[in-house]
């Protein structure tokens, strides 16, 4: 049957179980708009093409399919670079279609041209630029693949408005045939085998569990290994729910941020397991003095993981969920009781806590946010101290739960998440954490969750303050605050208000249970303005350049 | 230490983009890059040098195995392999420095491609070794111009 390249592009999403996609259209997007205009497919228009790419990240994260997005040419694609930036550093399988100048205009600065390839190339797993609608089909068939499987990753296409146009022969691939490009799913038998070996002989083992738990779906798996081997488990910022935390063998998060035990346990190991995580600078702290004593073993779907960071002794190439799978089977209980005391030891010395002084303070906000929803949420987060607060002390004991922007950053990011959150999951309960200065950056999607009726609650912990830079003025710039005020921004009630939301302010204490259970009673979106500690900081802290047992504040 | 990767690669707009892009975004630095088609058309294959120690190689193996129009990456240094480049070179030639420059040009089995009164243009092939010694010779005449294509190599042997 022939097809315009349009109708291919729209029939492609509909073969791959695309069932909603997230953008804003443009003339060099019309063909496809058109087509989507009658097609039965859900598409969210966004304020912003930042917003549309962060919803489709939110909404693959949170369910584990892949999101979609799309944009004009020019300026609507440059506009969703910081979220396909965000989506490649965190592994997150989205697609992004892009409208591109006519074929014959290329290169020629046209109207609303930017090199879209050219400036995505080195944030995205892989892209294209389609020449011939002949290519199409092929290209999104492979594109969906490539998103989803192996180590996921963003993938961008760029189509011409003449290749939309154009009309071709159309049969949809069943198949893809791509020579180049075969992840290892299954671990190597006879690493695996050194590694039960290695747990065996070990003294003092930790598992240090990352993303790729959470995108390998392993999280049963490993909580076997965890209860079968008798190991104590820190998870990654991103790992988070991907181990329960309110396990006794749980060490909660390591790193930067992390407890110290997590920290103190990892820098005095022997045997470092490490699942699905990629020895990020934010946990491994000063690369020389890292767990001096332990011998490491590493399983990750991505062989440029390993050993790119730390020296490791038993790699292995694979899937987690099939890696563990044989492990399981290789592995005995482990004693290792000592070891056990000296963790039961530290974690009654050196608990995750906060200075209570009847203030209104940002941790306790998380906590009561933890309790009202008996850690079932979907947890979205900003950057930055709201970030910590919200991986510190809420627990996480599901994957999918908590939905950050852990490798880029990217503040802006949580709110538009927590709105492709909660398209992707309607009967789950979605609260962004937010930062004053965060929630700022794409507060304009509030017109999109307004309209679209997506119930997400945000609850800013407003400190007036780029609070975690100005923590590090605080700490390493003697107090001189250099543009970190945030003082005199907008009354985040009345803005929630004129956007068709609801906003409630918090300025007490005691006003923040009644506060969370109303916004959970009201099924439209709600901004909860906490008007928390101003200066507040966040707990144990690693500072830059130090071993990560190195730790200041946050004692009891 | 110099490393010599071969690299099979499909033939593909982009590819070569995708690829320098790895090495420019990454930061290592490369000496030289060759590429061409194979007896494939839809394939190339593409040599490169580097100077990096055994953990930066060890990345860029890695990276470039990784990319997704990229079939197959050998590392050929510490394997038996067979590499060459080729280089033309104008050299500064007087009556009296020209039948030195012409016998070092037999010694190489080197090529005079073009005569003119003040220079002569030679073309060379061969592996580094026989290379810099050309050029090191030669270089006391004073060069005009220098190009080199960069290296490309292949496995010795069966496969
Ligand atoms: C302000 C701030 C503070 C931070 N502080 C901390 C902190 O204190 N502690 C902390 O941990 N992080 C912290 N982070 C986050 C940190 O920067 C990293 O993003 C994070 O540590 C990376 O987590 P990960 O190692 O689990 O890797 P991910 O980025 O989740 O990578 C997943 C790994 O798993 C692999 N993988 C993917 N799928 C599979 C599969 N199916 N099978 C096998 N392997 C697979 C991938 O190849 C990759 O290597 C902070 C971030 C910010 C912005
Ligand atoms: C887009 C972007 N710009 C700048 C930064 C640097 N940065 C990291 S945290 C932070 C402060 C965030 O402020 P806010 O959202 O109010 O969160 P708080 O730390 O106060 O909780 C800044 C500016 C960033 N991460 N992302
Ligand atoms: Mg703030």
């Amino acid at each position: 049957m022939k097809k315009t390249g349009a109708q291919i592009v729209i029939d492609a999403m509909l073969k791959e179980g695309v069932d909603t996609a997230f953008g804003i259209l443009g003339g060099a997007m019309l063909p496809v708009f058109d087509v989507l205009y009658d097609a039965p497919l859900r598409f969210i228009l966004t304020r912003h093409e930042q917003g549309a790419a962060h919803m489709a990240d939110g909404y693959a994260r949170a369910t584990g399919k892949v999101g979609v997005c799309m944009a004009t040419s020019g300026p609507g694609a440059t506009n969703l670079v910081t979220g396909i930036a965000t989506a490649n550093m965190d592994s997150v399988p989205i697609v992004a279609i892009t409208g591109q100048v006519f074929t014959t205009m290329i290169g020629n600065d046209a109207f609303q041209e930017a090199d879209v390839t050219g400036i995505t190339r080195p944030i995205t797993k892989h892209n294209y630029l389609v020449k011939d609608v002949k290519e199409l089909p092929r290209i999104m068939k492979e594109a969906f693949h490539i998103a989803r499987t192996g180590r996921p990753g963003p993938v961008l296409i760029d189509i011409p408005k003449d290749v939309q146009i154009a009309e071709t022969e159309y049969k949809y691939p069943k198949n893809v045939e791509m020579r180049t490009y075969k992840p290892t799913y299954s671990g190597h038998p006879q690493q695996i085998k050194r590694a039960a070996e290695a747990i065996h002989q070990a003294k003092k083992p930790i598992i240090y569990a990352g993303g790729g738990v959470i995108i390998s779906g392993a999280a049963k798996e490993l909580a076997e290994l965890a209860k079968k081997a008798n190991i104590p488990t820190a998870t990654t910022l991103l790992g988070l729910g991907g181990f329960p935390e309110t396990d006794r063998l749980s060490l909660g998060m390591l790193g930067m941020h992390g407890t110290r035990y997590a920290n103190y346990a990892i820098m005095e190991s022997d045997l470092i397991i490490a699942i699905g995580a990629r020895f990020d600078d934010r946990v491994t702290g000063k690369l020389d003095e890292f767990a001096p004593h332990a011998k490491i073993i590493h399983i990750d779907i991505d062989p440029s993981s390993i050993s790119k960071n730390v020296r490791v002794d038993i790699p292995i190439v694979g899937d987690v969920q099939n890696v563990l799978r044989e492990l399981n089977k290789l592995v005995r209980k482990g004693q290792y009781a000592p070891w056990h005391k000296k963790i039961r030891e530290w974690k009654r010395k050196f608990p995750l806590t906060y200075e209570d002084n009847g203030e209104l303070k940002p941790q306790f906000v998380v906590e009561e946010i933890y309790k009202a929803t008996r850690g079932e949420a979907i947890i979205c987060t900003e950057v930055g101290q709201n970030q910590m607060w919200a991986a510190q002390f809420y627990q996480y004991t599901k994957p999918r739960t908590l939905l950050s922007s852990g490798g880029l950053g990217t503040m802006g990011y949580g709110f538009p998440a927590a709105i492709g959150a909660q398209i992707g999951c309607p009967d789950r309960i979605v609260f962004d954490i937010a930062g004053d200065g965060s929630f700022q950056m794409n507060i304009q999607e509030l017109a999109t969750a307004a309209i679209n009726k997506v119930p997400v609650k945000v609850a800013i912990l407003n400190n007036g303050y780029l609070g975690m830079v100005r923590q590090w003025q605080e700490l390493f710039y003697k107090k001189r605050y250099s543009h970190t005020s945030l003082a005199g921004g907008p009354d985040f009630v009345k803005v929630a208000e004129a956007y068709g939301a609801v906003g409630i302010r918090v300025e007490k204490k005691g006003g923040v249970r009644p506060a969370i259970k109303k916004a959970l009673s009201i099924k439209k979106p709600v901004v909860i303005d906490f008007h928390v500690e101003l200066e507040e900081n966040v707990f144990p802290m690693v500072p830059a350049g130090k071993a990560v047992n190195q730790m200041i504040g946050g004692m009891a | 230490m110099k490393h010599t990767i071969s690299a099979l690669v499909e033939n593909r707009s982009g590819v070569l983009a995708h690829i320098s892009t790895l090495f420019s975004a990454r930061g290592f630095n490369i000496d030289s890059l060759a590429v061409g088609e194979t007896d494939d058309p839809a394939v190339s294959k593409m040599t490169i040098v580097l100077d990096a120690d055994e953990r930066i190689l060890e990345q860029v193996v890695k990276q470039l195995r990784k990319l997704i129009d990229v079939i197959k990456v050998q590392d050929l240094t510490g394997q038996n392999f067979i590499d060459r480049e080729l280089v033309l070179v104008k050299i500064n030639a007087t009556p009296a420095t020209r039948s030195e420059i012409m016998q070092t040009v037999d010694i190489f089995r080197a090529k005079i491609v073009d005569a003119k009164p003040r220079s002569l243009t030679v073309e060379l092939t061969g592996d580094a070794d026989k290379i810099n010694g050309f050029l090191e010779l030669v270089g006391e005449f004073g060069i005009k111009d220098i190009v080199r294509t960069g290296k490309i190599a292949m496995a010795r042997g069966n496969k």
